[in-house]
């Protein structure tokens, strides 16, 4: 059984978000440990969306419930409000139409939550600066030439995107590595992961 | 005759109903009596929750793992994934495989003995239907004393029958496997059942049907299956299994005898269907096949499942089936989505065919038997013995 202790910190603080006996759509939830999670400590109703056979045949074998697919093509069957919860995480830099998706989460759900790396942090910053490579972040580390080609994003163009696109943030939390940080205005630089939860 | 992970020598069994009052069909005529062939593996738990019905393809039949006697021969066709320790686990499930009505294997069908002439039916049996195969299924499911299904699989046409339990008798089923299959025919089907079946028109020894008492159409039925076990392999699958390669020759002979491998495969694969099967059934259960559409007296699929929301599915597809492509199985998912049913799906990697739902083993064992324990947890089955 996953305990809070060996989940990713990331996938703990979303989870702290999820209140017991939620209806919760994970997109792109991978080997469905976040779901599988929930599911044992919040006795909660999940289902996953996911792309790879590897992570279907994992979320399977977990006794998660998941549909092979790709979000862009996928999320329309799902009817209006019919989750509590749309969970997107460590999945937004690999999609081709954020928005759209982030528009369908909001859609089929009540709330949405979004976590990614943040290129903003001050350590990515310098990594340009001093060695002229595109940097890093310790939640992607995939260099650039990987497949699924992730795009970087900072909280800052997540802010913005969210203000262009009228979704309103409800909640905010920052990760610096396992460690939570207050919501200051230096948060762009000095959190490695945030977490958001859209209406 | 290897024994290990087997279920051993088993015995075919009948099931007569509709003796008395026939049974209706969709066609909107009526049959009766209706015998159907079927096998059982495992045991049934004490509060009967434990069973799985697997239903089958086209030329199927009741036989579906275990040997018939100790000739290895005589391997069920899905021995590869029933038995203990397999996907389904005769260890902790009742599975029941029932031959379906119109076949030839057991069952009755245009072969069988029409009690009102003392002859085989021929073209006079009824036109029977999917839904009528399911129909009879659900009197032998009360005659073995089980209301509700643990589970429910089957590959191609068997998929047919699963979505057809799951429509109509949505309160019988907890889980459902449709596999590589489709919830209606599809015009390119129905183009390769009617081929099938005017090959065997063709062959003047077929009578209209009535052929019993002389010379069987094989020649007709052998090249019906011909066809179709072209559709149930891929390009690929015919590069990797037989490539160019001569049977039994070094060069060409200029000639019309059987000289590549792929024709020699074909060949015996129609032959050896003739021992087994019977023309007038692969006739009415094509028939059955292209008349099968769930959307029909819908507004569309999901309105098909609309009752159907509580069964929990998985669904799978091949990439490289080209006779049921994966756009059916995703038009399926997207369906039972619409209705807020809990659907599993994946389409697997492989370049074995249609044909790959009973060859990508190794897959589906992990798939099928990881599903089934989810299903056993979430539904507090019983174990056997307990």
């Amino acid at each position: 059984m996953i305990n809070q202790t060996n989940l990713r910190a990331d996938l703990r603080a979303v989870a702290e978000l999820i209140q017991p006996g939620e209806k919760v759509l994970d997109l792109g939830c991978g080997d469905g440990i976040l779901l599988r999670y929930l599911m044992d400590a919040k006795q909660i109703t999940g289902r996953g969306v996911e792309l790879s056979e590897e992570g279907v045949l994992t979320c399977v074998r977990k006794g998660v419930s998941v549909r092979q697919g790709d979000l862009h093509e996928g999320l329309g069957d799902y009817p209006d409000q019919s989750f509590d919860t749309v969970i997107l995480s460590y999945t937004i830099p690999y999609l081709n139409d954020p928005a759209f998706i982030v528009k369908e989460m909001l859609r089929v759900g009540r709330r949405a939550i979004v976590s990614f790396p943040n290129w903003g942090h001050w350590r990515c910053r310098l990594s340009l600066l001093l060695t002229g490579r595109i940097p890093i972040t310790p939640g992607l580390p995939q260099p650039w030439d990987t497949s699924p080609r992730a795009r970087p994003l900072t909280i800052r163009d997540f802010g913005e995107f969210c203000e262009r696109h009228q979704v309103r943030i409800t909640q905010e939390i920052y990760l610096q590595g396992a460690r939570r940080i207050p919501v200051r205005r230096d948060k762009n630089l000095r959190a490695t992961t945030a977490i958001f939860e859209l209406v | 005759m290897n024994t290990n992970n087997s279920v051993g020598i088993v015995a075919p069994q009948f099931f007569t109903f509709a003796q008395d009052a026939p049974m209706q069909l969709d066609s909107g005529e009526t049959l009766g009596p209706i015998t159907l062939a079927y096998e059982t593996y495992g045991t049934l738990n004490q509060d009967r929750s434990n069973a799985i019905l697997i239903v089958h393809a086209l030329s199927g039949h009741a036989h579906a793992a275990g040997y018939l006697s100790s000739d290895e021969k005589t391997l069920g066709w899905w021995d590869d994934c029933i038995g203990p320790g397999k996907a389904f686990d005769t260890n902790k499930f009742f599975v029941i495989c029932s031959n379906v009505v119109g076949g030839c294997q057991g069952s009755t069908g245009p072969s069988s003995i029409n009690p009102k002439t003392g002859k085989p039916y021929g073209l006079n049996f009824p036109v029977i239907t999917v839904g009528d195969m399911v129909r009879a299924q659900t009197h032998l499911l009360d005659h073995l004393g089980i209301e509700k299904l643990l589970a429910i699989a089957g590959g191609s046409m068997g998929g047919m029958q699963v979505l057809e339990w799951c429509a109509r008798y949505p309160q019988r089923v907890r889980a459902a496997l449709p596999l590589a299959t489709t919830a209606r025919h599809s015009p390119m089907l129905i183009a390769f059942s009617e081929v099938g079946r005017q090959a065997i028109y063709a062959d003047p020894n077929w009578n209209r049907g009535d052929y019993y008492d002389g010379t069987r159409p094989n020649a007709g039925l052998a090249l019906a299956r011909m066809i179709g076990h072209i559709t149930y392999l891929s390009e690929m699958s015919m590069h990797d299994k037989f490539g160019r390669r001569l049977e039994e020759r070094e060069r060409f002979g200029f000639d019309f005898e059987t000289e590549f491998a792929i024709e020699s495969y074909l060949r015996y694969k129609g032959e050896r269907f003739t021992e087994r099967f019977d023309a007038n059934s692969y006739l009415y259960i094509t028939k059955a096949m292209d008349y099968f559409d769930l959307c029909n007296g819908h507004r569309n699929l999901a309105a098909a499942f609309a009752n159907s929301a509580n069964i929990v599915y998985l669904v799978v597809s091949f990439t490289s089936d080209w006779l049921y492509p994966t756009y059916h199985s995703k038009e399926l998912v997207s369906a039972l989505t619409a209705v807020g049913a809990d659907v599993s799906y994946l389409n697997i990697q492989s370049s074995w065919g249609h044909d790959a739902f009973l060859l990508e083993v190794e897959t589906m064992t992990g798939l099928i038997s990881n599903f089934l324990g989810r299903v056993v947890n979430e539904f507090k089955i019983m174990e056997i013995g307990n």
